[in-house]
């Protein structure tokens, strides 16, 4: 039998780049850092939660009709009817927001440790393609059930074309393919969210794995562990991805699948956040939801688009705040990688980053409507003080950007010495 | 494959021909599948005038219908509302409706036909993100505005529109609410979707 499969596997390696020659090259002899702290879960568990999404979603596409009457009803028929059906539901719509929560908590990793420094700046940038699509694909999936705030969330979205001059109106109608969203729209939704975005995301990510493994992981600490190799050419602070970071990151998924059971059995709605009570009401254009609001992960940037008023303008900073992140790469000039070894102004700067982030975020979940008034006062004027604060977030939010280029490319950031190796080897 | 005698010219021609006839048999491919996007003739078919019955509409009530899956209002003003256009004409982004907001018909002060100007005909989506603003027609201080002499007000993003949908200055909506083009039929109906005869 042993002889059966070493000979189908010669066979195969004869024919091809080879299985050995891959899973040495990406797995037993994929020399890691060996200092991969917490932070470094978020990339595998993101790959873990893009095959729950894949799994779960060909399972609903057995049941889901897409289309203007139908929609609604088989998810409800999903839900009610379709042995285990709820849960498979509930899988993938949990999953949608562990995947964003992920992505975000591996995207900060990258700031917090200089990732997307040379030489990984394509690896951050195929990162952040794979974050578009994953917006595109979390946009149209929240569509195609054809609740009320799908309908009203696609209109809202789709409407932001509208600011572009001349050709906004006609590309408005030819996204819709009504004078709506309609049965025509939601159908493409349905093409694009379970055929094409999968695809592009697949693509994507093979390529930024890819990347990764041509130049090799980043550490916490930043250091280049191939400056120092031992006598078989294996960096002396590297340890085969396999077995090593295999083991630690199945435990870690199994606290992150505890964590997503939880939800997933007793929270799938999370309150609100995971998914809005007005998406239980079918599509109905006349009605509009009393609020607005997108799902928790995209409220940071709704929440720009929120206090500007004016809408072409508002347009411009949302999808600038995106299109910066691009840039990082290329703004952050400072030698040193990780945030242990770099000057006070970056991590008081990143710090603000985030809080502002995370601010940005409750503004455009609607908190401002509660907060705003338990600080300021029952008659305090909401709209004026949520604006002029999200004016002073919009300050951070860009300044971050700027002051991360000026502080480093004029040398005024203070680094400290980066040791050799990483600080754990002893 | 030897490279001497190669006539380079030639094959520096063909490579950019090859590309160009190539380019456009691609990009001519590619409209089938970007025109298959656009209004189906369904959709324009569906997105027809729509007639709509004003006979029971009270002065100051407010009758919505459907029209191109969007709700449009028909709105009976009473006089005291519509006395109060000129006075907040000061506070308005567009007062002369200047912006392609509207048919050229309506293009006047009450952005109404001329000879009936307590009919308001409008879609009611704000022009700020298509939301659906309230109607509130009372002339009292609101909180959103103490100054209010009745009209429009966006619940999402707090824009306010006066009795003619016209947009407040320092909100968050562009423009007025825009009026589709309609006309009479008789005196108590009304068509959403065509322009008065010799009107445009």
């Amino acid at each position: 039998m042993a002889k059966l499969f070493s000979t189908i596997g010669d066979w195969i390696t004869e024919r091809s780049p080879g299985l050995m020659p891959m899973y040495r090259k990406h797995m037993s002899e994929y020399y890691a850092p060996k200092n991969f702290n917490f932070w470094y879960y978020f990339g595998s568990l993101a790959m873990l939660v893009l095959v729950n999404q894949l799994l779960t979603g060909i399972f609903l596409t057995m049941f889901y009709k897409p289309g203007a009457a139908t929609a609604f009803d088989s998810v409800e028929y999903i839900m009610r009817d379709v042995e285990w059906g709820w849960l498979i539901r509930y899988m993938h719509s949990t999953g949608a927001s562990m995947f964003f929560l992920v992505v975000y908590l591996h995207m900060f990793r990258s700031l917090m440790y200089g990732s997307y420094k040379k030489p990984r700046e394509l690896v951050w940038l195929l990162g952040m393609l794979i974050f578009l699509a994953l917006m595109a694909e979390g946009f149209m999936g929240y569509v195609l059930p054809w609740g009320n705030m799908s309908f009203w969330g696609a209109k809202v979205i789709i409407s932001l074309f509208g600011a572009i001059p001349l050709i906004g109106d006609t590309l408005v109608q030819w996204i819709m393919g009504d004078y709506n969203p309609a049965d025509a729209t939601l159908n493409r939704f349905f093409a694009l969210h379970v055929v094409a975005l999968p695809l592009v995301l697949l693509l994507l990510v093979v390529l930024h794995l890819g990347a990764l493994h041509e130049v090799g992981s980043n550490n916490p600490d930043g250091v280049d562990i191939k400056k120092k190799k031992n006598e078989r050419g294996v960096p002396l602070d590297g340890i085969g991805f396999h077995p090593y970071y295999t083991v630690k990151d199945m435990f870690g998924a199994g606290f992150f699948l505890i964590l997503c059971a939880f939800i997933i059995f007793y929270q799938p709605t999370l309150g609100g956040w995971f998914l809005e009570g007005d998406n239980f009401i079918p599509a109905n254009n006349l009605v509009t939801p009393a609020e607005i609001k997108p799902v928790w992960y995209f409220t940071p940037f709704y929440a720009i688009l929120r206090v500007i008023p004016s809408k072409g303008f508002g347009v411009l900073a949302m999808f600038a705040s995106i299109v910066v992140l691009f840039l990082v790469p290329w703004l952050d000039r400072s030698p040193v990688k990780s945030i242990r070894y770099r000057g006070l102004g970056f991590k008081i700067a990143l710090t603000l980053f985030a809080i502002t982030f995370l601010l940005f975020g409750a503004i455009g979940a609607g908190k401002s409507a509660e907060w705003i008034p338990a600080i300021f006062g029952a008659d305090a004027d909401v709209s004026g003080i949520e604006m002029h604060f999200g004016w002073f977030l919009l300050l951070i939010y860009f300044g971050f950007f700027i002051f991360l280029w000026a502080y480093t490319h004029f040398g005024y950031e203070k680094t400290k010495p980066v040791p050799e190796r990483v600080t754990t080897h002893a | 494959m030897a490279n001497e005698g190669v006539n380079q010219g030639r094959r520096r021609f063909l490579t950019a021909t090859t590309a160009v006839v190539g380019g456009a048999g691609a990009i001519a491919a590619a409209i089938p599948f970007i025109k298959s996007w656009e209004p189906s003739a369904r959709a324009k078919n569906a997105g027809a005038p729509v007639l709509a019955d004003i006979s029971k509409v009270e002065p100051g009530q407010r009758l919505t219908v459907g029209w191109r899956g969007q709700p449009v209002w028909i709105i009976n003003r009473t006089p005291s509302l519509l006395a109060t256009l000129p006075a907040v004409e000061a506070r308005l982004k567009d007062p002369k409706s200047e912006l392609d907001q509207q048919p050229k018909f309506a293009q006047n002060e009450t952005r109404s036909l001329k000879d009936k100007p307590q009919w308001f005909v409008v879609i009611g989506i704000c022009t700020h993100l298509g939301c659906s603003p309230d109607y509130v027609p009372e002339i009292k201080p609101e909180p959103f505005d103490p100054e209010w002499k009745g009209g429009f007000f966006c619940p999402c993003h707090k824009s306010r529109y006066d009795i003619a949908g016209r947009v407040f200055q320092g909100v968050p909506a562009p423009a007025n609410l825009v009026v589709p083009p309609y006309k009479f039929v008789g005196d108590k109906q009304i068509m959403i979707g065509v322009n008065p005869e010799g009107a445009a």
